[in-house]
């Protein structure tokens, strides 16, 4: 739905290129910059188990192409000219993807989503030195193998989980220290894992008890009885890292067991920070706080995103506006470096400080290939609207805590 | 199949590949499609020539995937032990559920079930398991040295990976001529018929199990070295359960190139439904669906199969000729 | 370690779930003791009839109770088809190239939803989803309750259409003995179509059932195949009041072993006593002696 604006036959010319050429070697990516523009990577788990995030993450990179097409492309060196792949929601997909992408000349690759996808591509593409930015994968591996190809744009747990905490020893100090006690209710694979361990091991720093911290499947059906653990030990607070689905069926059978904690505070939780959810459970979704990646709410160039992807009838997701500013990043650089070139592409990344992008970022400096600046932001939902509460240069309004009774 | 001379020739051929091919894209792919048809060859041995079809040879696959990546990640055991230690507790894997199963009389449509919770019953327990880094997964380092059993060339891989292959063409071959391999397949045919001439059918079956593990898990182990990453879903999920038995299946099932032949073609298809579908999501995959029951619905013995048929159909008439003279 | 509040309320909550498992199972349990086949497909039939009943709410405006009743009869026919057209013929009578066909369709019709309707996930918020009856100590929801009745309702008709239905015999019939019902003059390809579509119109009534509280997404299915086998083995093949009771027993094993062991070890429990009833007992609770 959303490429439908890119023509038809010159994707199926790249891709059929790439695969009956059997005995292609790829040819230096300068010459083709300058015959056809600028070849990027658009990669994305659309299909499978991850699709909804994949395809919102290729419709803000999309979009942000086209905005830049339509201002004469990038400075010196043309169009751009995206090659669009699925990486299936798994490893090898991605890795299949990014050899296509490498054949057909591409200067950069963007995406990935999910963790897992993306060390994979980022390991495919450092054989290449390719460069790939990654647009949301949190797991910390990411960046800490010493690739020189990679760069991330979005934070890594050990900054989510150090944020998150921080953001709540402050609202709870602030608000006279009503809670001490916390349940985790956390997916259990890559993400959930990951980011539990780290709370697990920091919320004691903070004179936080917790009581229990439960993992759960992805998909889970039923949260009945995760709920009645929590109903049981009563916690001040709860705090769910998971995916939509299932943070949706806990919110919601969380009301219908009239459990009602101090707080709850997600971390990456999966719809507490989505417009989406807000929308069709206003009641479950009231006061529900969450530590995640959002955009900065002053930047004109974000809210004229949102009015754009809302016109689309999309909801303005975190995997959208990323890879909106995953690109931009990825534009400036190549404008910096003069040409299509990779290793100048690296370089160029490498010594950014960019600020045209919609995040609370500040300008980016990338260490070992992770943005320096990059944090989540704390967010609630108040008045049937999703709120920046803290850090308070960015803040909307103040956050409500305990939750009123 | 007579012989050797086919095994070798096949072989042969692929291993010129990547002296012509340079494409990486290509290169992968045909990895790719190797280590399935090794996966699927391992399914073959169990399933073709013993008739047990199991729906959870994912949990062979996951044993040896998993051990390499744990024995090098967290034992700092060098990664060919770790290759070997894989296939080797794979086989014993399989002679555990083998034992289990078998002894117990299971038998087709329960065998295939319980196959796959125990695979399931592996995939849970991965995905909590302190060992297996749990829902994390575990991550092997990027090492690009032959010691390491990792290389800079997608070549080096694939020559890898064709050696198992050709192993596991060997085995089939082997298993064919001998008399375990008619054991096998009496077994297949009739367990009862087999039992009554004095096959001892549960332990047939359990040698073969525990073969066909060996070569799932061989494919499990070179999964670990090429993506270097596993999780509870790509080692013991579904997917690879079935990529093992679609494949075999058809190329022709009890066949020495099988699977080999079901992995080329399942994955020439997979590739150009997606080139027929652009990237719409979920339609190469309709495609892909689609053209698996049409292969069902007109080559039930698989693709070999249908060569065979047809090449009767061409003698008979001649048969008919020279019986007239 | 846990009071007895908290283990009758999870046991409550094991009935309640462990009935929709259970009506999904019976669909499947018809079709595995008639036709003798693993139906793979019978997870996404389940996505797409979550997806019916969505469109069902939000294009005709019916509560999917209401909508159980139109869509029960639509999927009888949907099932009778792709078995008469598409399993039959694809598969040649041969069990294993079922197996595989239903894989086929499984991959087709998961995928047609996602192309068709994407990955979003849908819901649908009714009025009465979250009602609860206050029995003190916790609190019931209401449509739960009303799958629990509608699924016993529902088995006590297939029981009747098994035992006093010509059909049912013709059914029962094929299933024992396939050669010997041909030999009768019943036509056995008519019988298995018309098995596989009662399967299929059940699972459009346990979909309409999950829909006040559940979602719907086209992978949404697949998680409910793995427990729905499970309870096919525990009741017996082909067994109506097996599947009930084997439904309910997941359900609340399920259900106790996530209290003990987690959520995600917990589901262990259910894998366990599938091979342990394979192992020791492979026709089931219910089941005929092989």
């Amino acid at each position: 739905m959303s490429d439908r604006s890119l023509p038809f036959t010159r994707r199926k010319f790249l891709a059929s290129s790439t695969l009956c050429a059997a005995a292609s070697i790829a040819m230096p990516s300068i010459l083709r910059a300058q015959e056809a523009g600028v070849k990027l990577g658009i990669l994305h788990p659309v299909s499978g188990a991850l699709s909804y995030s994949g395809t919102q993450g290729r419709l803000g990179a999309t979009l942000a192409i086209e905005e830049i097409n339509a201002a004469g492309g990038i400075k010196g060196l043309g169009k751009i000219d995206p090659m669009l792949g699925d990486a299936l929601s798994t490893p090898e997909g991605g890795t299949a993807e990014v050899e296509k992408m490498n054949s057909a000349g591409v200067a950069a690759i963007i995406g990935g989503y999910a963790s897992a996808v993306c060390l994979a591509v980022s390991q495919a593409a450092a054989r290449y030195d390719l460069p790939y930015v990654v647009d949301v994968g949190v797991a910390d591996a990411i960046v800490t193998r010493g690739l020189k190809n990679t760069f991330r744009f979005g934070p890594g747990f050990g900054v989510i989980a150090k944020t998150a905490l921080d953001n709540l020893a402050e609202i709870n100090n602030h608000a006279g220290k009503p809670a001490k006690t916390v349940m985790i209710v956390h997916e259990d694979s890559l993400f959930g894992s990951g980011l539990a361990k780290l709370l697990n091991t920091q919320l004691p720093q903070h004179g936080f008890e917790i009581l229990e911290t439960i993992p759960h499947p992805t998909p889970t059906r039923d949260f009945n009885n995760v709920v009645l653990k929590i109903k049981a030990q009563n916690p001040d607070l709860v705090i769910p890292a998971n995916y939509y689905n299932e943070y949706v069926l806990l919110a919601r059978t969380m009301q219908q067991q009239r459990v009602k904690p101090k707080g709850i505070y997600s971390v990456l939780g999966g719809a507490a920070s989505s417009y989406k959810f807000v929308k069709e459970f206003p009641d479950a979704a009231k006061y529900i706080m969450d530590c995640n990646h959002w955009f900065d709410p002053g930047s004109p160039k974000a809210l004229a995103l949102k009015k754009k992807i809302e016109d689309k009838g999309q909801f303005y997701t975190y995997e959208v506006y990323m890879n909106y500013s995953c690109v931009m990043l990825v534009a400036d650089a190549l404008a910096r470096a003069g040409a299509a070139d990779r290793a100048k592409l690296a370089a160029a990344l490498e010594s950014s400080t960019f600020s045209g992008h919609v995040m609370p970022y500040g300008p980016t400096k990338f260490v070992n290939g992770q943005n320096q600046g990059a944090a989540p932001v704390n967010t609630q939902v108040l008045d049937n609207d999703i709120k920046v509460v803290l850090p308070a240069n960015f803040a909307q309004a103040k956050p409500v805590f305990p939750i009123p009774a | 199949m007579r012989g050797l001379l086919p095994i070798a020739v096949v072989v042969a051929a692929l291993a010129a590949v990547p002296l012509v091919v340079q494409s990486n894209t290509t290169l992968n792919f045909l990895v790719v499609t190797l280590l399935i048809a090794l996966a699927g060859q391992g399914w073959n041995i169990l399933g073709g020539y013993g008739g047990q079809y199991s729906f959870g040879h994912a949990a062979f696959f996951g044993t040896g995937a998993y051990v390499t990546a744990i024995l090098q990640v967290r034992y700092g055991v060098n990664a060919w032990l770790a290759f070997g230690a894989g296939i080797v507790i794979g086989a014993a894997v399989g002679g555990i559920i083998g034992a289990l199963t078998f002894r117990a009389g299971l038998r087709g449509s329960y065998f295939a079930l319980v196959s796959l919770a125990f695979a399931e019953v592996l995939r849970i327990v991965a995905s909590v398991a302190p060992i297996t880094g749990a829902g994390v997964g575990t991550l092997v380092k990027l090492d690009l040295r032959v010691e390491a059993l990792q290389f800079q060339s997608r070549a080096a891989f694939f020559w890898v990976v064709l050696a198992l292959v050709a192993i596991s063409l060997l085995v089939a071959q082997r298993l064919e001529r001998s008399r375990f391999g008619t054991w096998l397949i009496a077994v297949r045919e009739n367990e009862d018929a087999a039992k009554a001439l004095g096959v001892n059918a549960t332990q047939v079956k359990l040698c073969a199990m525990m073969i066909s593990a060996a070569i799932t898990a061989a494919a499990g182990c070179f999964y670990t070295q090429y993506f270097l990453f596993v999780d509870s879903g790509i080692a013991f999920g579904t997917r690879m359960s079935i990529e093992a038995l679609l494949t075999p299946i058809i190329g022709g099932a009890g066949t020495v190139f099988g699977p080999l032949l079901g992995a080329l073609v399942v994955q020439a298809v997979g590739e150009g439904a997606k080139l027929v579908a652009g990237d719409a999501p979920g339609l190469s995959l309709i495609v892909y669906g689609c053209i698996l029951i049409l292969v069902i619905a007109f080559a039930p013995r698989g693709l070999i199969g249908l060569v065979e048929t047809s090449r009767r159909r061409v003698a008979r008439p001649a048969k008919r000729e020279a019986a007239h003279g | 370690m846990f009071s007895p509040v908290i283990l009758i309320t999870a046991i409550l909550n094991g009935l309640l779930t462990g009935a929709v498992y259970a009506l999904v199972a019976l669909g499947l349990t018809l079709i595995y003791g008639v036709l003798h086949i693993i139906n793979f497909a019978h997870g996404a039939l389940l996505s797409a009839a979550l997806f019916a009943a969505f469109f069902a709410f939000h294009l005709l405006g019916l509560d999917p109770y209401l909508a159980a009743l139109l869509l029960a009869p639509i999927f009888f026919g949907l099932g009778y088809a792709i078995q008469r057209l598409i399993i039959g013929p694809a598969s040649h009578g041969d069990d294993r190239n079922m197996l595989l066909v239903t894989l086929g369709l499984s991959v087709v019709i998961e995928n047609a939803l996602l192309y068709a309707f994407r990955a979003d996930t849908r819901t649908i918020d009714l009025p009465y989803a979250f009602q609860t009856i206050d029995l003190g100590f916790t609190f019931l929801p209401i449509p739960r309750l009303i799958g629990f009745c509608v699924v016993f309702a529902v088995a006590l008709v297939l029981w009747a259409i098994m035992r006093r239905t010509d059909v049912g015999k013709a059914i029962r019939a094929v299933a024992k003995e396939k050669l010997g019902a041909q030999l009768a003059g019943i036509e056995v390809s008519h019988v298995y179509a018309v098995t596989f579509g009662l399967g299929t119109a059940c699972v459009a009534i346990a979909a309409c059932l999950l829909i006040p509280t559940f979602y719907v997404n086209p992978s949404v299915g697949e998680a409910f195949v793995l427990i729905a086998f499970t309870i096919v083995v525990l009741g017996g093949m082909g067994s109506v009041p097996g599947a009930l009771v084997g439904g309910l027993v997941i359900g609340v094993v399920e259900s106790l072993s996530g209290l003990f062991l987690g959520e995600s070890l917990g589901q262990i429990g259910i894998f366990l006593i599938f091979i342990a009833v394979l192992l020791v007992r492979p026709t089931g609770l219910f089941g005929a002696r092989a």
